[in-house]
């Protein structure tokens, strides 16, 4: 009788080696050295839990189908003493739906009660780091976002804003890579362009350059940073880097994120070009992040 | 070549019902040794999902070290050459299962035709992810079902072995 094989996606190269496997008797040895293909590469996935790091946003998209729900908090800062219940007492409130039309292409919109801002992004999965000979090393994802405040004007008499002046434009190019299954490391070139600043010191255009990291500690627990350092300029004599540190929480769907960060704001617009705050004085913003994924659309 | 194979798995619960299909299964049946191999890469599991697949990658079975699973072994309970006969046959796969790293000695009942010169093979049965020391977390205890089925379906074409090296059945 006769020996029958399946090799799904693979079936050709079968055909061109059987001499060796009846008298060897190692199957699987033979499976393996015609299913192993050195030439295949490999995705490397899940370089970060969730699709923000801490302020920043990560690589990560949803993936096509997917709805992604934040609920993500600030509350005051720490050192605002027992009377405010050292920042709990206050709190700044993101709501965000992140959408994923294909596993590459996000949409995105968030609504953030700091100045009543409403934001939309669009985030674009570029570049994959993939395992395997002639190996991507990294993860590209562009982030673009457009955010409007939604204040009403206190004018003085005489004074006249359109409603352009209310928009801010962001635009990252984030650059991640996957060191191993615990450690991952991101950069992000930044661009904000406001189209209105109220004075010289600051600027229209702010460029800075952003780090994130992911370190895990167990399989369902990382800690996490990230950081923004303003390039030169107005902006980076007036106001300051925004840094973060926090532990991401993973159970079934949801994944919570706690941090500290001595920003308010968790828009791009906030975050990189207005942070006040100084960390190591003890501006520390307490915040969580809850992401909630719904699964609009079966993956089989 | 047409090739039909595939290593499905359902997981119920009182919460939900997880399932998943791998269609980049490979196998090798030597009818004439009375022999089996089978070897699927964990990666190429398709959930519902996106989260629950990197999960299963990144949590459970933890797929960068463990890439793939296998189960090798022989048929036994019935003598292969009833294959000669048309329709369906049955025996038990008792073979060497691996996964997750943890390899067990395990009996399945299987369901075997030769049909237009194919192979086709069927089993379904049930698989402890704690016998795998796959260990899952309290707070979704409820939610991963204590026991999972697999199901293996797959239609092989033959492979002519060379004559002088066939062993003898």
């Amino acid at each position: 009788m006769k020996t029958f094989v399946s090799v799904l996606g693979l079936g050709l190269g079968l055909l061109l080696a059987p001499a060796a496997y009846a008298q060897t008797g190692d199957l699987l040895g033979q499976l393996d050295s015609q299913t192993t293909d050195p030439q295949k590469r490999e995705v490397v996935s899940a370089t970060f839990k969730a699709t923000h790091i801490i302020n920043s946003q990560s690589v990560e998209t949803p993936g096509e189908g997917t709805l992604a729900f934040l609920i993500q908090h600030r509350f005051g800062t720490l050192n605002s003493g027992a009377y405010n219940f050292f920042g709990l007492d206050q709190a700044v409130l993101r709501l965000g739906f992140e959408y994923g039309l294909t596993d590459r292409l996000t949409v995105g919109i968030g609504r953030s009660s700091q100045e009543k801002t409403y934001d939309g992004s669009l985030k674009y999965r570029a570049i994959r780091q993939t395992t395997g000979a002639r190996a991507m090393p990294v993860s590209v994802t562009l982030f673009a976002s457009s955010a409007i405040n939604t204040l009403k004007f206190n004018l003085a008499p005489g004074e006249d804003r359109s409603t352009a002046s209310r928009v801010t434009y962001s635009y990252q190019a984030l650059i991640a890579r996957k060191f191993s299954p615990n450690l991952s490391v991101q950069l992000m070139p930044t661009l904000i362009h406001r189209n209105y600043v109220a004075t010289p010191g600051q600027q229209n255009d702010v460029y800075a350059l952003g780090g994130g990291l992911r370190q895990k500690i167990t399989k369902r627990t990382a800690l996490t940073a990230d950081y923004y350092y303003l390039l030169p300029g107005n902006t980076a004599d007036n106001f300051r880097n925004a840094l973060g540190l926090g532990v991401d929480l993973e159970t079934g769907g949801h994944i919570f994120q706690l941090h500290v960060t001595n920003s308010l704001g968790m828009t791009e617009k906030f975050f990189v070009p207005e942070t006040t705050g100084k960390f190591f004085s003890g501006d520390l913003y307490f915040g969580f992040t809850v992401a909630r994924n719904f699964t609009l659309k079966s993956q089989l | 070549m047409t090739k039909e194979g595939r290593v499905t798995f359902f997981s119920t619960s009182i919460i939900e019902d997880i399932e998943a299909i791998n269609n980049s299964t490979a196998s090798i049946v030597d009818v004439t040794a009375n022999q089996f191999a089978f070897s699927v890469p964990i990666k190429e599991f398709t959930f519902k999902r996106t989260l629950m697949q990197e999960h299963f990658n990144e949590n459970y079975m933890e797929s960068d070290k463990f890439p793939r699973a296998t189960f090798t072994g022989r048929f036994t309970d019935a003598d292969l050459s009833v294959l000669t006969v048309p329709g369906n046959h049955n025996f038990r796969a008792e073979g060497d299962l691996t996964l997750h790293g943890v390899t067990r000695r395990i009996v399945v009942p299987a369901t075997l035709e030769i049909k237009n010169g194919q192979l086709q093979a069927f089993a379904s049965f049930n698989v402890a992810p704690a016998d795998y020391n796959i260990e899952v977390p309290l707070l979704v205890r409820e939610n991963i079902a204590k026991i999972v089925r697999v199901r293996v379906v797959l239609i092989a074409n033959p492979v002519a072995a060379p004559a002088a090296t066939r062993p003898a059945n």
